[in-house]
């Protein structure tokens, strides 16, 4: 009698316990196909243009294929982290993906995502502004299809200055007899330990005709004086009693806030500066009303910060060369597990036509790659665009290499407050921490 | 404590414990049953945590970095050796300990303070004791955001505070201080609520007989209160410690580990997500989970027979 309650119970418990285990390890299950579904994974800034541009394409597909948006996470490292995790893990659910310009090298080297047919290539270089199809390629091959770009420019108070300071030191000039009159003055920068500070140091040695790093890995940032002159730029910039009190943690959006208040004279940043100035509503940047001087006030006064607000090209670090300005952006690549290639490649030879483009960069201010949008209109006429094409035409890239996020880490951290940046020592530990980060050896910061 | 007191009162225990005579049939069933019904916790256990520890300390011992699959291979203890040479490990850590031992000792004396308080208020007792857990429900980085923008200059009221030109958040020595301000903030109520469990273990005709005795309220307070309180306090002080050192939220809201704030756990995050470099990271986590191991040790060891567990002795000693 006790031994059948016993082996009930025992039956129970163990039936439970099965039940504990079936669930633990109860795996995701795979939907049946039907049809070729590619799922294209693209950041949440700009879902709603992602999500038309494939729509578009599926119609446009005519059936042979259906694209299905996945939003992947807001900050560009999530993304990274999403992605990569995904792809290690062989999620064959991943076929098209929006990667930003610096993941190129690494994703290529790490076997994630696979090389564009050549005859494809071909094509696209055709048709692609240079600098951006050179971030999309590695070892001589494209891995990544250039979707937007991105450039900064110099955004100013044309109230404040009679005309746009043409070089670095002049514009710390014009801050500190702006900042001696009682103006706004402030320079906003990238100053923070992130990669805009790497995007600064970059565009500046470039400029100054140096490099950090070439593409088979040897680390150039030492020689001739390029770094020099570029962090001798930004220690004076930094450490210059016009310099906001923040700049060591100040990112893209600080920058653009300070202007917005009426604070800043000058900021070097991306061209959604520009979008955000005229926007209207709660977010509307531009508001800020100014009194006669050019200060922020409270009162209506009828003249608001963005009635003053100017753009000019990116002030250069030796006179009368134009400055090399880092370009960003996003890439269309194709994962190594993908089930579906060839549809994925043709995929995004759609997601990136004209017409995706155009949409991009209308309704959320991204310069398009392809060079015969900036020829037509509604591209042609404005002046910021052209402003754009310009500085993207001299435009330099961020070191290639698979390890240029440990990279990009180690110069931030160095360079990290720039107010204290001592050239002379701080060449030599970049030099030894690039070459250690290269290797993905040692521990980053 | 010394080894001969430790010895005579574990004696009890085991005086206490079943005599060894043979189980019946019955017991013996139930014995496995008991197994049998454990088994599946037991199992999930070790599926979801002997198994990723297992897998880090073995991931530490490879140069295993996901942007180079094709190098990966078994290298001994030198990820360790990179981490233990490396400056940036040694500035984490000194962080982390600063920020530990001064924010655990401030909510210490904030959060004895507190409890004192709620335990003797008469009145509205119960409307003390929610205000008092408010910024302890209040999300980590949501707290974190509202204390970055109260030290932003031209944003926050903090900042205003200030003279004009001062950005606490973008110096070493005022960023850490404002990181302990914020990890104090957030965590004193949960030691005065550890503490006040603690204020419960003192019996009330002890302290009047004190006071009859002569004892005010600073001896009362050291001689029978904190000693009857011991073993709340080793639970409270190793649980905020132990929390203490492994902070990351804060950090990476208020400075992202600029200026040299970032503490062990951020140097880990960093090395494991943002370079992909599994190795290095691994050993990271594995000397975290070691620096707080000696930790509870040393904790375990200082206040002795205390810890928890070992009350019934102590008690049946008394």
């Amino acid at each position: 009698m006790c031994g059948g309650v016993y082996g009930w119970r025992r039956a129970a418990a163990a039936a439970v316990g099965l039940l504990l285990v079936a669930a633990t390890l109860a795996g995701c299950g795979s939907n049946a196909s039907e049809g070729v579904v590619l799922y294209v994974y693209a950041p949440v800034d700009g879902a709603d243009q992602y999500a038309a541009a494939v729509a578009y394409c599926t119609r446009a597909a005519g059936g042979r294929y259906t694209l299905e948006p996945k939003t992947s996470a807001r900050s560009t490292d999530d993304q990274r982290l999403q992605l990569a995790r995904r792809l290690v893990a062989d999620d064959a659910d991943l076929d098209i993906m929006l990667m930003d310009v610096i993941w190129t090298a690494e994703f290529a080297r790490a076997g994630w995502i696979r090389p564009y047919p050549a005859d494809l290539a071909r094509q696209m270089e055709q048709e692609t502004l240079e600098r951006p199809y050179e971030t999309g390629t590695y070892q001589g091959k494209l891995y990544a299809a250039p979707l937007n770009t991105n450039t900064q420019l110099l955004w100013y108070r044309k109230d404040l200055v009679p005309h746009p300071p043409k070089t670095w030191d002049e514009m710390i000039k014009m801050a500190e007899g702006l900042k001696a009159r009682g103006l706004p003055h402030y320079i906003e920068v990238q100053g923070a330990q992130f990669e805009g500070l790497t995007v600064w140091f970059n565009t500046l040695i470039t400029s100054a005709g140096g490099s950090i790093l070439s593409e088979n890995g040897d680390v150039l940032v030492a020689r001739g004086d390029g770094a020099r002159r570029a962090l001798g730029v930004m220690a004076r910039v930094a450490t210059s009693p016009a310099a906001n009190p923040s700049l060591s943690v100040s990112e893209e959006t600080d920058a653009r806030l300070a202007m917005e208040a009426g604070l800043a004279a000058f900021q070097v940043n991306y061209s959604f500066v520009h979008a955000s100035m005229y926007a209207s509503g709660p977010d509307g940047g531009g508001d800020t009303f100014i009194d006669p001087l050019g200060r922020p006030t409270l009162q209506d006064t009828g003249r608001r910060v963005r009635d003053v607000f100017g753009w000019a090209a990116y002030p250069s670090v030796m006179p009368g060369k134009p400055a090399t300005v880092t370009v960003g952006g996003l890439n269309l690549a194709v994962s190594t597990t993908s089930r579906h290639p060839r549809e994925a490649f043709e995929a995004v030879q759609c997601l990136r036509n004209r017409k995706n483009q155009l949409r991009n960069a209308v309704e959320a201010g991204l310069p398009p790659t392809l060079r015969e949008l900036y020829n037509a209109p509604p591209l042609r006429e404005a002046l910021v665009w052209q402003a754009i094409l310009d500085s993207l035409t001299t435009a330099s890239v961020r070191p290639k290499t698979p390890a240029y996020q440990s990279v990009s880490i180690v110069i931030a951290d160095l360079l990290n407050p720039p107010a204290e940046i001592n050239p002379d020592t701080v060449l030599r530990q970049l030099t030894d921490g690039i070459s250690e980060a290269v290797n993905s050896e040692g521990v980053v910061p | 404590m010394t080894m001969t007191t430790e010895s005579d009162l574990r004696a009890p225990a085991s005086a206490r414990g079943h005599p060894r005579a043979p189980l019946s049939q019955g017991a013996r069933s139930e014995h496995r049953l008991a197994a049998l019904l454990c088994a599946p916790a037991a199992l999930v256990i070790l599926v979801v945590t002997a198994y990723p520890i297992g897998y880090a300390i073995y991931l530490s011992l490879q140069r295993f970095d996901l942007r180079f699959p094709e190098q990966s291979s078994f290298v001994g203890l030198a990820n360790y050796g990179s981490v233990l040479t490396s400056g940036h490990w040694w500035q984490a850590l000194t962080t982390t300990l600063i920020i530990t031992v001064v924010s655990v000792a401030i909510e210490f004396v904030i959060g004895l303070a507190l409890a004192l308080a709620m335990y003797r208020t008469l009145i509205g007792r119960g409307l003390i004791r929610t205000v008092v857990l408010i910024p302890y429900s209040i999300i980590t980085v949501v707290a974190a955001f509202s204390w970055q923008f109260a030290w932003t200059p031209g944003k926050g009221y903090l900042a205003a505070l200030l003279p004009q030109g001062v950005a606490p958040l973008t110096d070493h020595t005022s960023a850490i201080g404002v990181i302990i301000l914020a990890e104090v903030w957030k965590t004193t109520p949960f030691m005065a609520l550890l503490l006040l469990v603690g204020l419960a273990l003192v019996p009330d005709e002890l302290l009047r007989a004190a006071q009859i005795d002569g004892a005010g309220p600073w001896k009362r307070l050291t001689k029978i209160i904190l000693p009857m309180m011991k073993p709340a306090i080793l639970v409270a002080l190793l649980f905020r410690t132990l929390d203490a050192f492994r902070i990351f939220d804060n950090i990476y809201i208020l400075t992202n580990g600029s200026n040299g704030t970032a503490s062990v756990s951020m140097l880990g995050y960093d090395n494991l997500f943002k370079v992909f470099n599994l190795g290095i990271g691994s050993a990271i986590s594995v000397l975290i989970v070691i620096v707080v191991s000696i930790f509870a040790f040393v904790f375990i060891k200082l206040f002795g027979v205390v810890a928890p567990g070992a009350e019934d002795d102590e008690r049946r000693l008394r």
